[in-house]
């Protein structure tokens, strides 16, 4: 009994932390108090069900007791009749044209709570930590682990923004139609960093860490069914399970990253690719392309090649083409110098990775020298290639990509 | 809630708002359509910081400063108290003044009861 409650404990945390905190917010507009009862509700969950048993809509029975708590927490304060007033007319659902975007008239109250924490007055890096701890539910002890800093100090940067959307007057709301393509982005890109901080953790790294992809999906799955009609939300969330889906094979028995092009690709999950390719198909007839939606489209045409060597090159540069046109950068311009390598042959490639090198813009990115590195290399310049595999180690920011570069100088210098 | 609109910018920034000749009545539209918002508390511009005077009392003495308190290049040339809903209305209202494309504005929550 204790290990069933245990798991359905365990698996409200997971599944309903986000809502419950959320709905509580909405209610009292307070966020330590939301934060303080649905811990409560948890603890008496561990408490009561053991013995009444296993609610059938935990999620509920835990929004319930959070609920009261905080009511009976209001009331007993000082100023609870003002609060109270107060709560009751933050609850007074907000039916203007802004929450109408959000396609059933009256948003959910974990989508207020996505915008809110991911609002652009705040510092990048606190929307991230105030997104984990209110909608994953993640201590500060883990967060701070996830992000390598002390527990005091992403104990005092959440005080912070907290006190910020509080005293600053931050609404919690979706934001209105004509800010809310570009609130979109900054949630996005909130949850895309996520994943990336936690899919560039090695297996040996911190579980916290490896969790975040899990989280970053979680959030996004969440987001694309409430954003319908925008969409890069689903653009972001088959990015997310296509990068994902090729999780088993990207390292080996003994724990060294495996090159796309060298991955057991029977160990993908084919289910997860069937999925991502189609959200992005529903997400591209809408016509309306958006940086995400196109990186899923690279990772789609990756993940649905049935070996590497039938890639479509032509179709992935084409795609960085349009990559680049939405979101100038030099790090989108050094994957389309691959593409077009790979497409037109290394010459080619290496003609748009030195006009890189003059602009100077990745200067010190070690993924700049390891690609030109490749391309020497598959022209058979072996010395050039050499020099330019030891420059980007000399970079290089993790161990496994110094292994594997290292292994990379080992056959050149062999052949 | 009540925001003030700390209006800043270093010389170049303020070379810039003088040479631009649609500024001041950029500015007066500004506060005129806040105004018919009734969302305008009070705008006001400053003298240069040249002619500022600051004040500190120490052991009952009264000492003075010829010149403003932070010696920065950024100074402030004017301020405007404003009634929004919420922060999203005061960084819309704030981006729409015209000295925010010269210099910048810092945005500052009344400490309200």
């Amino acid at each position: 009994m204790t290990a069933a409650v245990d798991a359905a404990v365990t698996r409200a945390f997971r599944e309903e932390w986000g809502q419950i905190v959320a709905t509580l917010i909405g209610l009292t507009g307070d966020w330590d108090l939301a934060e303080e009862c649905a811990q409560d509700a948890f603890t008496q969950a561990l408490r009561r069900w053991p013995r009444d048993g296993i609610p059938r809509r935990p999620g509920a029975w835990l929004t319930t007791t959070a609920r009261n708590r905080a009511t009976d927490r209001l009331r007993r304060e000082a100023v609870g009749a003002a609060r109270l007033r107060e709560a009751a007319m933050l609850s007074v659902p907000d039916r203007s044209g802004a929450d109408a975007a959000a396609g059933s008239g009256v948003a959910d109250d974990r989508l207020r709570l996505m915008f809110t924490c991911c609002h652009p007055a705040l510092a990048f890096e606190s929307q991230v930590a105030l997104t984990l701890r209110t909608l994953a539910g993640l201590t500060t002890a883990e967060i701070a682990r996830a992000f390598l800093v002390s527990e005091d100090t992403m104990s005092k940067r959440l005080v912070r923004a907290k006190g910020k959307i509080r005293n600053a007057g931050i609404p919690f709301r979706v934001p209105p139609a004509h800010l809310l393509a570009e609130r979109t982005a900054s949630v996005l890109g909130v949850l895309y960093l996520l994943f990336n901080e936690g899919y560039a953790a090695s297996a040996g790294a911190d579980l916290v860490r490896q969790n975040l992809t899990a989280e970053a999906i979680r959030l996004a799955r969440i987001l694309a069914q409430l954003l319908p009609d925008e969409p890069e939300a689903g653009g972001l969330l088959a990015l997310l399970l296509l990068h994902d889906a090729r999780r088993a094979a990207r390292i080996d028995a003994a724990g060294e990253l495996v090159p796309l092009e060298d991955q057991d690709r029977s160990r993908w999950d084919a289910g997860q690719i069937g999925e991502g390719v189609a959200l992005l198909e529903a997400a591209l007839r809408r016509g309306r392309p958006g940086p995400y939606q196109v990186q899923a489209a690279i990772a789609a045409c990756h993940s649905t090649a049935p070996a590497a060597a039938a890639t479509d090159w032509e179709q992935i540069a084409a795609l960085y083409g349009q990559l680049a046109r939405l979101v100038p950068s030099a790090v989108v311009e050094l994957n389309r110098a691959v593409a077009v390598g790979m497409r037109d042959g290394p010459a080619a490639g290496l003609a748009l990775v030195e006009r890189l090198e003059r602009a100077g813009a990745l200067a010190g990115y070690h993924l700049l020298p390891a690609t030109r590195a490749d391309l020497l290399r598959r022209l058979g310049r072996t010395d050039a290639a050499a020099v330019a595999y030891r420059e980007a180690l000399e970079l290089a920011p993790t161990e496994p990509e110094r292994r594997y570069l290292t292994r990379r100088l080992a056959e050149t210098a062999g052949s | 809630m009540r925001y003030l609109l700390l209006i800043c910018g270093d010389e170049e920034a303020h070379r810039a708002m003088e040479a631009d000749g649609s500024f001041q009545a950029g500015c007066h539209a500004w506060a005129d359509e806040l105004r018919r918002r009734g969302a305008l508390v009070t705008v006001v511009g400053l003298r240069a910081p040249s002619d500022a005077t600051t004040v500190r009392v120490r052991r009952d003495q009264v000492l003075l400063t010829d010149g403003p308190f932070a010696d920065t290049k950024e100074v402030i040339g004017g301020f405007a108290m404003v009634e929004c809903a919420d922060l999203d209305e005061a960084l819309e209202v704030t981006a729409g003044h015209p000295a925010a494309r010269y210099g910048r504005i810092e945005i500052r929550p009344l400490l309200e009861p």
